[in-house]
């Protein structure tokens, strides 16, 4: 077991671990932040995804000794307090439906949204492109994200 | 999975010290290298290998990242990440098929970590190599069960023994755009064409795809100064329209000089064991007058030679009309 010292939704944390534990397992066990899925542990599904460093990033295939001294942003960290309110047009949008991939969903498109706050439709579809969902169709993810956004720029 | 070691070297020639100089079968091996990790981990977790120790790279300052040579040409470091030649926008021209190639990689989370050395160095997507429980000729076992077995997705160059498809985006991308590879062992650097990195599987080892030795590290790609005026496109046939493996790609450069072309590089992805250069289309475009029938017969010579398998003829008008649609794109089909 070493300690390693990463900041977590804007906190510095240390946390025992061997240094080839899942970024997921010291989220989820050792944290208590159990907004990140497993779905498959090898990168197909997405429902894992986290920021590492603004970027989203397979938290199941990254182990925790890669991202020492880095930053870290799970769907708890994109909420704070408050939900975000990409997750109010997601669950006014009907973009919910089981919810085990919208944790994933939600951290991918938050980073999309921090970089380009006018995504194109096309933008938006790419930046979930690494997150399957199958209730929603997708459809109504897009709807929301283009109720936040604007629904005219979205389509440019 | 087995347990192991994790090492962390913070220089390229400990890591090539804290490399086998031996390597026993492909499940026993003592340590092998792990950069973004996007692809070793799951052969790990699949138990396609069994290493003693993992060499971590990502310790190691002066791999990450690219800048252009005062010559004009490129060097990208092997452990730079795909999304940093993805958001590139200054990679274009020439450069656009490289760019092109590394935003077509798997999903924007593996783009996010996966590097220019992993991709190039990936393992095999083939089922039967993928699979836990056969022991397939990739994996130190006798035959290719995709030669006779479900070879939808595999060779049509090149193959024999095995049928594997080289799985790399940033190979025929960086193959066209004639990039070198620096490769560092024990006794230090050695360089060599991209091209001759990657080994057929009837010339090399069977166990691996590249010359890289049992201790050596891929450090870098060197791509030199394309001629002014050379236009590049990257186009990627998959299933499905995003994260996907290619069915067929094609990695295509040209330069125009009035109503001939000066120069064509046409290099195809997943169609052959390694990036298959589609050296009679090149020889048929090399100072030819445009048009759309030069393009009809170099997308024609593209394909000759092929040796489908009982479920990829599909691959051949795939390719054939890949190498048509990039050439139109870039012009050699003559004025639109």
């Amino acid at each position: 077991m070493t300690t390693w010292n990463v900041r977590v939704n804007g906190r510095e944390v240390s946390v025992e671990a061997p240094p080839m534990a899942r970024v997921l397992d010291v989220l989820r066990e050792s944290l208590g932040l159990t907004g990140s899925k497993e779905g498959c542990g090898e990168g197909e599904c997405g429902s894992c995804t986290v920021l590492l460093d603004g970027r989203p990033t397979c938290a199941c295939l990254v182990p925790i000794f890669q991202v020492e001294g880095r930053e870290l942003c799970t769907v708890e960290g994109v909420a704070g307090t408050e939900l975000d309110p990409l997750q109010r047009v997601m669950i006014e949008a009907g973009g919910v439906q089981c919810g085990a991939c919208t944790p994933g969903i939600v951290v991918s498109l938050r980073a999309l949204l921090d970089r380009d706050p006018r995504p194109t439709r096309a933008a938006v579809r790419e930046s979930i492109a690494g997150n399957l969902c199958r209730c929603t169709g997708y459809e109504r993810i897009l709807r929301a994200v283009e109720e936040l956004v604007g629904s005219e720029e979205a389509d440019a | 999975m087995r347990s192991f070691r994790i090492l962390t070297p913070r220089d390229v020639a400990t890591a090539v010290d804290q490399l086998p100089a031996t390597r026993g079968p492909a499940t026993r091996e003592d340590a092998r290298v792990l950069a973004g990790g996007q692809d070793i981990l799951t052969e790990l977790k699949h138990d396609l290998i069994a290493p003693e120790a993992l060499v971590d790279l990502s310790s190691i300052a002066g791999l990450e990242g690219h800048e252009r040579t005062p010559d004009g040409g490129l060097r990208i470091g092997a452990m730079t990440r795909l999304v940093d030649l993805e958001r590139d926008a200054s990679l274009a021209g020439a450069f656009a098929v490289l760019r092109e190639a590394a935003a077509s990689v798997a999903s924007p989370q593996i783009r996010t970590q996966a590097t220019v050395g992993g991709n190039l160095c990936q393992r095999p997507r083939c089922a039967y190599y993928r699979h836990s429980h056969a022991p397939c000729i990739k994996k130190g076992g006798s035959e290719c069960f995709a030669a006779t077995g479900h070879n939808k997705y595999n060779a049509i160059f090149g193959g024999g023994p095995s049928y594997i498809v080289h799985p790399s985006d940033l190979a025929p991308a960086l193959v066209a755009l004639n990039a070198e590879a620096v490769v560092v062992g024990p006794r230090g650097e050695r360089r060599m064409p991209l091209e001759n990195f990657f080994t057929l599987p009837s010339e090399g080892s069977i166990l691996r795809e590249n010359v890289l030795g049992k201790n050596e590290v891929l450090s870098e790609l060197i791509v030199p100064k394309p001629a002014d005026g050379t236009v590049s496109t990257y186009l990627k046939f998959r299933e499905r329209e995003s994260y996907d493996f290619a069915l067929v790609a094609v990695a295509c450069t040209l330069r125009i000089d009035g109503s001939k072309l000066a120069s064509a590089s046409l290099v195809l992805g997943g169609v052959a064991p390694i990036p298959w250069r589609a050296t009679r289309a090149e020889v048929l475009l090399a100072n030819a007058e445009v048009g759309v029938d030069l393009v009809r017969r170099a997308a024609q010579a593209s394909i000759e030679g092929a040796a489908p398998l009982s479920e990829n003829g599909y691959k051949l008008p795939l390719t054939r009309n890949l190498v048509w649609k990039a050439l139109t794109a870039l012009g050699a089909g003559g004025a639109r």
